[in-house]
């Protein structure tokens, strides 16, 4: 065994409220590492680039794994992992959740990663990220102080920085009620189905009201910047439009001023945006064929 | 001094105790204090499934598991899966029809499959659904179709159906479209 291990800490809560003390009590310190499935953590731990020496084991707290419809949506506990979001009769009402799920490492990472995990991880390529943004997800994050509710969109300040707080843990995640009618596509880019971290990452929705214009759309994006974003450019172009060739034509040019992609171990900017611009594409045509055959 | 903890758990079937570093990973629980060599370290990193253990029934990396999670817990190695040295039905399979080659995701690969026709109870899975169940357990020699076959015949004898008809492997260095028979160093 690698012998860092030997030296790290554990502290195992009693129950949420013990945990969120745990971490108050710890964050003016040597701040406790919050740990769920591991499946990203111990990469780092593995790897050494991880040097945190005290975590905080989330295991003990089964109220965190529960999925539940809440007002019209789904309440999903952090410690969800991603082969139960993909099994849970209460997500498929959210089908590029489950989606999403099924490609998120192989089965051995979906019986262990967690979706609070994915969030917190912060990566610009985290597959479930997407999802959440074109769903309009909202995070829940405890504290002493109680718990508040973050807009995921506002949740990424920079490349895996996060609006939370030392002593805030992540708890669960909300997806809204979703607008009927709406075109959705979930697509992930990379070498293989499995394991492969994403090229590019998408999540879409998009509806055309009766009167033939896009009055919803979202238009959601992984690895093409340093965070998880929805393109605005794109998303103004399309909203209020009619679907057509032309307009299809307008938001692949604007979606090249929203997107920052890089050129790193895995793919390059050139690559990456020619992928983006091309699913961008797929999706509009399927949401014109809808709209045609209506 | 580092920290330890002491963990319970279940190993094939036998309750074992075990006082470790709270973040010790359960391969090398497995490996070093329990002399379980069966589960392999290949990748360290959650690619490979060499590791592949169940966890409560769920196969896992167990090179991704911190010890404190395995307390209370249930684990079958590939150790596990025979009974009284008979081998089960899935590892029959991956002999008789050539699903192991030089053996390192072996152990993997057989855990990973035995979680799938555990969830499959009897049904045989399709060659998709095998692949998509083994998509995280990585075969360096790349002899997957025949591991597909062995997966889906044991799937097939659990059920009663009619048995895998093995074909006859040909000993190393004779077979006919090796161009370049492999040869042991005579000594």
């Amino acid at each position: 065994m690698k012998a860092a291990l030997s030296q790290l800490e554990v502290v195992r809560p009693r129950d949420l409220a013990h945990a969120v003390s745990l971490l108050h009590e710890s964050a003016g310190a040597e701040r406790l590492t919050p740990l769920a499935g591991g499946t990203d953590l111990f990469v780092y731990l593995n790897a050494g680039t991880l040097t945190d020496r005290r975590y905080l084991d989330l295991s003990p707290l089964s109220e965190l794994r529960a999925i539940r419809p809440a007002k019209g949506g789904v309440r999903i506990g952090a410690l969800a992992t991603f082969d139960a979001i993909a099994r849970h009769a209460a997500c498929a009402r959210w089908p590029m959740l489950p989606q999403a799920a099924r490609v998120i490492g192989a089965a051995q990472i979906q019986n262990r990663a967690t979706l609070g995990g994915n969030v917190a991880n912060a990566s610009p390529a985290g597959d479930s990220l997407p999802v959440l943004l074109a769903y309009d997800a909202v995070v829940h994050a405890a504290s002493v102080r109680g718990e508040r509710e973050i807009a995921f969109g506002k949740l990424y300040t920079g490349y895996r920085r996060l609006a939370l707080e030392p002593d805030e843990l992540i708890v669960a995640v909300t997806l809204p009620d979703r607008p009927g009618r709406a075109r959705e596509l979930f697509r992930k880019v990379g070498t293989r189905a499995a394991q492969s971290i994403s090229k590019v990452v998408f999540a879409g929705a998009l509806r055309v009201d009766r009167g033939g214009v896009v009055d919803h759309v979202r238009l959601a994006w992984g690895s093409v910047a340093p965070v998880t974003l929805r393109s605005s450019a794109a998303e103004s172009a399309l909203l209020g439009a009619r679907p057509s060739p032309d307009a299809a034509a307008a938001v692949r040019e604007a979606l090249a001023r929203d997107i920052a992609p890089i050129d790193d171990i895995r793919s390059d900017a050139a690559y990456r945006l020619a992928v983006a611009q091309a699913v961008l594409a797929q999706f509009l045509r399927l949401a014109h064929a809808d709209f045609r055959a209506r | 001094m580092s920290p330890r903890v002491r963990v319970s758990l279940t190993v094939n079937g036998a309750s074992r105790r075990v006082n470790v570093p709270p973040m010790k990973r359960l391969l090398d629980v497995l490996r070093e204090d329990l002399g379980l060599t069966g589960s392999k370290e290949g990748c360290g990193e959650g690619e490979c499934g060499a590791c592949t253990v169940l966890l409560n029934g769920a196969a896992v990396n167990s090179c991704l598991v911190p010890a404190v999670h395995a307390d209370g817990a249930k684990v079958v190695t590939v150790e596990g899966l025979a009974r009284g040295g008979r081998l089960s039905a899935l590892q029959r399979a991956f002999v008789e029809l050539g699903g192991s080659q030089c053996g390192m995701c072996t152990p993997g690969m057989v855990v990973a499959s035995a979680a799938l026709l555990a969830r499959c109870r009897g049904r045989v899975p399709s060659e998709p659904e095998v692949r998509e169940a083994l998509a995280g357990t990585l075969c360096r020699c790349t002899g997957y179709q025949k591991i597909v076959d062995a997966v889906r015949a044991a799937a097939g004898e659990g059920r009663g159906a009619a048995k895998p008809r093995a074909r006859p492997v040909a000993p190393a260095g004779r077979r006919a479209s090796s161009v370049r028979p492999r040869r042991r160093a005579a000594r």
